[in-house]
């Protein structure tokens, strides 16, 4: 049965290849010039209830190709890889001419994306890499997780204190975010330059976080830095601080470090509650829209995009208004 | 009194001897283990007030969600047979609400907070009514009808707000998820508290206890009897749902701010554990509210007791899993029937020795 279901699978795949190569061969000359001259645009994404990391990316895509600025766009939303694969195909079949794609797995796209190429459509891969050969897309926009983290720990190094303590509260174990941001720090604890009170995992969850950093409180251990893999864990971490009478933040007896920039959190930079806030940037449209006309050329298929990170000294109300995710 | 208290332990705790023995092993095995563990201190806080602290504290804080969600699945629990895992992503969607009413407008008073929570309590208790109706009057097993509001929940929760994590700061709701200025004890204990009293004054005055029980433990013959059981199975989802409203603002109020994807995640399978450890019958019937509630702290206290060993939290799980199926089989019939019986035995012996000395 499951053997027959698989043949009929791979024949209605088949099949539709076929019919979408021919189809899209007919229309593939009249493709960049769309009815009304604007360039037409396939956005294949994670849903925004994702994260606020999503959300602001998705916002970001609609205000960056939006009609004003020459484009159609058209966009899918699923976390689903088998979801995404048949909008993409859909896409195909419309004629898009171009086709972003930020995959729910980095697998399986290889047929999609020669039937993108064979139908002339120019691909670009954006937050998230795919595990295709380089010739199958123009160029991927993708955040490099480890410099995010390494952009953190340099900039604790940089405080110059006396001796480090670290709290490290990690995000879900073997998320790309979690790897990235657990990398720099785990390469200080094994040199010895900063010392691990404790390294737990709170899944992104805040309370958790909070139960973790009193559960240290409670064993009397001693700790000037708390390194929190999301903004929402800070927080957690935060709130156990106050309870316990800790002071934290500028000026205060614990440095507190968070992750994602969401505009609350740099709100607390900004108050002096928290010290740093690090962020791996959604916004990805406006480097694809200067490559699509052609502001900015292509050196290498893989484009690393500039990742900061705040630091509560210099962070100004208008950084909260450009960087900062969600309300 | 004495003489009420020698009746009570020489029939034994009854329902209650496995979580009073949870709790006390687990008691005695971090006071070997770090025998300040349970040192209570008073301390000042940020805000400048007295507050308790300490591992006991965090135990007893921490636990409250869970305990008050315990009270409500007992009740579905002895009613139905069943159980509701629809808990955590419910406890979402009154938090979103409660963030909800709170963020109409900017400044928070006491009385919005007041609405904000009815509101929460309302869509918990219809929402609480949909998974009861589908239960009491479609005859839907628990698990599966709530399975529908357990997978798309939190997406409701979601829709709510529309945010990734709306944040909420007033003095009220700190002091709601925190300490009241002045009183030294977090106040989520203090809404367990008063919840258990509720249903303590519930059950004095009114007959629901007993209306539970027998349609818990025979709907048929319950309803020959001129009770009605839908009823009955419909208004514990109801209470259910109140209990859900009461630790998704407790949850939300901790940190002034609600992640719809990780506010009271997991917590179905730690609140049907918690009525499970209180030697409730998870196939419905009598039912001691009490004992739930020490599950909940047992439960707390287990993951606090790991995490001052250092236990990696991944692992947490793990060891919780190998401690529970301990409880569990101790507490199962069979076990305790063999206990009984070995129990007699000795207690004979005892008193034939006693005899002989006598004579």
């Amino acid at each position: 049965m499951r053997k027959f279901k698989a043949l009929l699978m791979s024949g209605v795949l088949a099949l539709s290849l076929v019919l979408t190569a021919c189809g899209s061969g007919g229309s593939g000359n009249s493709g960049n010039s769309g009815g009304d001259g604007l360039i037409k645009v396939g956005v294949i994404n994670n849903p925004p209830s994702e994260s606020g990391y999503r959300e602001a990316n998705v916002k970001d895509m609609e205000a960056v190709f939006s009609e004003a600025n020459g484009y159609e766009l058209k966009t899918f939303y699923s976390i689903k890889n088998d979801e995404q694969l048949q909008a993409a195909q859909g896409f195909i079949t419309e004629g898009v001419d171009y086709l972003l794609i930020s995959a729910a797995e980095t697998t399986g796209w290889d047929e999609v994306l020669k039937k993108a190429k064979e139908a002339g459509i120019k691909v670009f891969l954006f937050d998230r890499m795919i595990d295709v050969d380089e010739s199958l897309y123009e160029a991927a926009v993708v955040s490099d997780m480890a410099k995010e983290g390494e952009t953190a720990v340099q900039w604790l190094l940089s405080q110059n204190l006396s001796e480090y303590n670290v709290i490290h509260i990690q995000g879900a174990m073997g998320s790309d975010a979690q790897i990235g941001r657990t990398g720099a720090l785990d390469a200080q604890f094994n040199s010895g330059a900063m010392n691990c009170v404790v390294q737990q995992t709170a899944t992104w969850d805040e309370a958790e976080a909070k139960k973790i950093v009193e559960s240290v409180i409670n064993s009397g251990a001693d700790f000037n830095v708390i390194y929190a893999e999301n903004d929402g864990m800070a927080k957690g971490a935060v709130a156990a601080l106050d309870e316990a009478g800790i002071t934290h933040g500028v000026n205060g007896k614990v440095i507190v470090m968070g992750f994602d920039c969401n505009r609350w959190a740099l709100r607390e930079l900004l108050a002096g509650n928290w010290n740093y806030d690090g962020q791996c940037s959604p916004f990805q449209a406006q480097i694809i829209s200067d490559i699509i006309q052609g502001k900015t050329t292509v050196d290498s298929k893989i484009i690393i995009n500039e990742e900061k990170g705040f630091d509560a000294a210099t962070l100004t109300q208008a950084d909260i208004d450009t960087y900062g995710l969600g309300e | 009194m004495a003489g009420n208290i020698k009746k009570k332990f020489s029939g034994g705790l009854g329902q209650l001897t496995i979580p009073v023995i949870a709790i006390a092993l687990l008691v005695i095995f971090n006071l070997i283990r770090d025998p300040s563990f349970f040192s209570v201190g008073l301390s000042h806080n940020n805000d400048g007030n007295i507050v308790l602290a300490g591992n006991l504290i965090s135990i007893i804080n921490g636990a409250s969600e869970l305990a008050v969600l315990a009270m409500g699945m007992t009740l579905v629990t002895a009613a139905c047979g069943g159980q509701d895992i629809s808990v955590g992503a419910a406890a979402a969607i009154a938090g979103s609400v409660f963030v909800k009413v709170l963020k109409t407008s900017p400044d928070i008073s006491g009385g919005k907070v007041l609405l904000a929570f009815i509101c929460a309590c309302i869509v918990a208790m219809l929402f609480g009514t949909f998974n009861g109706t589908l239960v009491a009057v479609f005859k839907i097993q628990p698990m599966i009808a709530t399975l529908i509001l357990y997978t798309c929940g939190r997406s409701i929760a979601y829709w709510i707000n529309g945010g990734a994590t709306p944040t909420i700061s007033s003095p009220i709701i700190s002091a709601i998820g925190s300490f009241i200025p002045g009183i030294p004890i977090p106040t989520p204990v203090l809404i367990v508290v008063a919840m258990a009293i509720v249903f303590k004054l519930v059950f004095k005055f009114t007959s629901l206890e007993l209306l539970t029980q027998s349609v818990g433990i025979n709907g048929s013959a319950a309803r020959l009897n001129g009770i009605n059981s839908t009823f009955i199975k419909l208004l514990s989802f109801i209470i259910l749902g109140v209990c859900v409203a009461v630790s998704g603002s407790i949850g939300v109020s901790r940190l002034g701010l609600i992640n719809h994807e990780t506010l009271l995640l997991d917590i179905e399978m730690d609140t049907i554990l918690a009525v499970a450890i209180g030697g409730n019958n998870l196939g419905g019937g009598k039912f001691k509210i009490s004992g739930s509630i020490i599950g909940a702290y047992v439960i707390q206290m287990l993951t606090i007791t790991l995490y001052a060993m250092k236990v990696s939290s991944t692992d947490v799980k793990a060891y919780k899993a190998i401690v529970i199926i301990l409880l569990v089989v101790i507490g199962s019939p069979v076990v305790k029937e063999k206990f009984g019986k070995f129990v007699s035995k000795l207690l004979d012996n005892r008193s034939k020795a006693s005899l002989k000395g006598a004579q």
